[in-house]
């Protein structure tokens, strides 16, 4: 009775909020959803931040350090949306720690040289763009919120990763192998980014039944590879695939076989990174710790 | 989060410049007042978008229900004497 109510609110396109009814089910997609996403957020925040003491110019420096504010942001938007579906704050974080909880894999991959910001910017947020402008349509109200605020937000992160990119690939033959190193590297783990193919993506098809997803897996990875190639050719960078090829019938850009192995691998924890970034994470967490408790020692003092 | 568990949840209203009204932005955590309002900033406020800040105990609120949506807004929906629309007036007029 209930849920046939709410597959008609779903159905209508009315938007569900924290204390509205909802399966079980629904609700517990939703936390491992949106807590991957935040935790994403979070660790996203390592690779680049490795690079900001190295940024080229003070310039770089500024938006870098700005991008990574962001991410951090991001990750408390999310949060904070996901503890409205009746999950504390502090069990996410727990989940994260203990290596318990999944975050997105382009994460687990190292930030070798200084392009490698640059196409973290033009091609990590760029395919985060275009996942996110999908979700900021999501059936959950908190969720899509939190989409609207960061869609806003991400434009300037692809910008600043594009003109590091283009700046690289107008420089010195030496600065343009440099760009196309990281477009060679980045961009099949970029293409991962957007899940498995939907046939073979297990959740896929329930999110899209109660309209957390309004577009499947394949789609938005087709619009990021569309979009992507104009742009790689203004630059004169070259995307690493030979396969890819205009299709006349389709209007799409075809693109080769992406290396699904590869992507479980990193899922399952076997990225050249994994490790490394759950460790920084919890010394970040345990450095904190001293900071946690003065503000603590300082309110009870002046609770009084 | 650290050894005393939860810290409090506080709910974040941004007013945007221009005189908008206050705008629900989302929430934070903070061990007090002041700690809530400087997070609300640093998370909510980072180009410019208020002009000021309310953060509120989120246990304050005292909330609607969604079982209360037919009859407590009833009595809005069936006064539609409250409507420019309920009214008429001469043809060719502009009120």
């Amino acid at each position: 009775m209930q849920e046939t109510e709410f597959d008609a609110r779903i159905a209508a396109g009315e938007t569900i909020e924290p204390k509205d009814w909802m399966p079980e089910r629904y609700r517990k997609q939703l936390i491992r959803m949106m807590s991957q996403h935040a935790h994403s957020e979070i660790v996203g925040m390592l690779p680049e931040g490795n690079w900001i003491t190295r940024a080229p110019t003070l310039r770089r420096k500024m938006g870098l350090l700005a991008k990574v504010q962001d991410e951090a942001g991001h990750g408390l938007y999310i949060y904070c949306g996901t503890e409205t579906l009746g999950i504390d704050r502090s069990e996410l974080i727990d989940q994260l720690l203990s290596g318990k909880a999944k975050y997105s894999s382009i994460f687990n991959y190292p930030t070798l040289t200084w392009a490698d910001i640059g196409a973290i910017g033009w091609f990590v947020d760029g395919a985060a763009i275009v996942n996110q402008t999908m979700l900021a349509k999501a059936s959950y109200g908190p969720y899509a919120r939190a989409m609207i605020r960061i869609c806003k937000e991400e434009n300037f992160h692809k910008r600043q990763g594009y003109e590091i990119m283009a700046t690289l690939a107008a420089g010195t033959p030496e600065q343009h192998r440099m760009a196309q190193d990281a477009v060679d590297r980045w961009w099949w783990p970029s293409l991962m980014m957007f899940g498995p193919s939907d046939k073979d993506s297990p959740n896929s098809a329930e999110l899209t039944k109660w309209g957390v997803k309004r577009k499947g897996n394949d789609e938005l990875r087709q619009r990021f590879v569309n979009l992507s190639v104009g742009q790689a050719k203004a630059i004169e960078l070259t995307l690493p695939d030979p396969a890819l090829k205009y299709n006349e019938t389709t209007g799409d850009w075809d693109f080769g076989p992406i290396d699904w192995d590869e992507f479980h691998r990193v899922v399952r924890g076997d990225g050249p990174c994994n490790r490394e970034r759950l460790e920084a994470r919890n010394a970040a967490h345990r450095d904190g710790e001293w900071v946690r408790q003065a503000a603590e020692a300082y309110a009870a003092k002046h609770a009084n | 989060m650290s050894g005393n568990g939860e810290w409090p949840l506080w709910e974040v209203f941004v007013q945007p410049p221009g005189g908008a009204p206050f705008e629900h932005a989302g929430s934070v955590h903070a061990v007090d007042a002041e700690s809530a309002l400087q997070n609300a900033r640093d998370v909510y406020a980072r180009r410019g978008e208020a002009v000021n800040i309310w953060v509120v105990p989120t246990v304050a609120i005292t909330a609607s229900t969604p079982e209360d949506q037919g009859p407590f807004f009833e009595p809005g929906n069936d006064k539609p004497y409250r409507h420019p629309q309920f009214y008429t007036s001469p043809r060719g007029v502009r009120v």
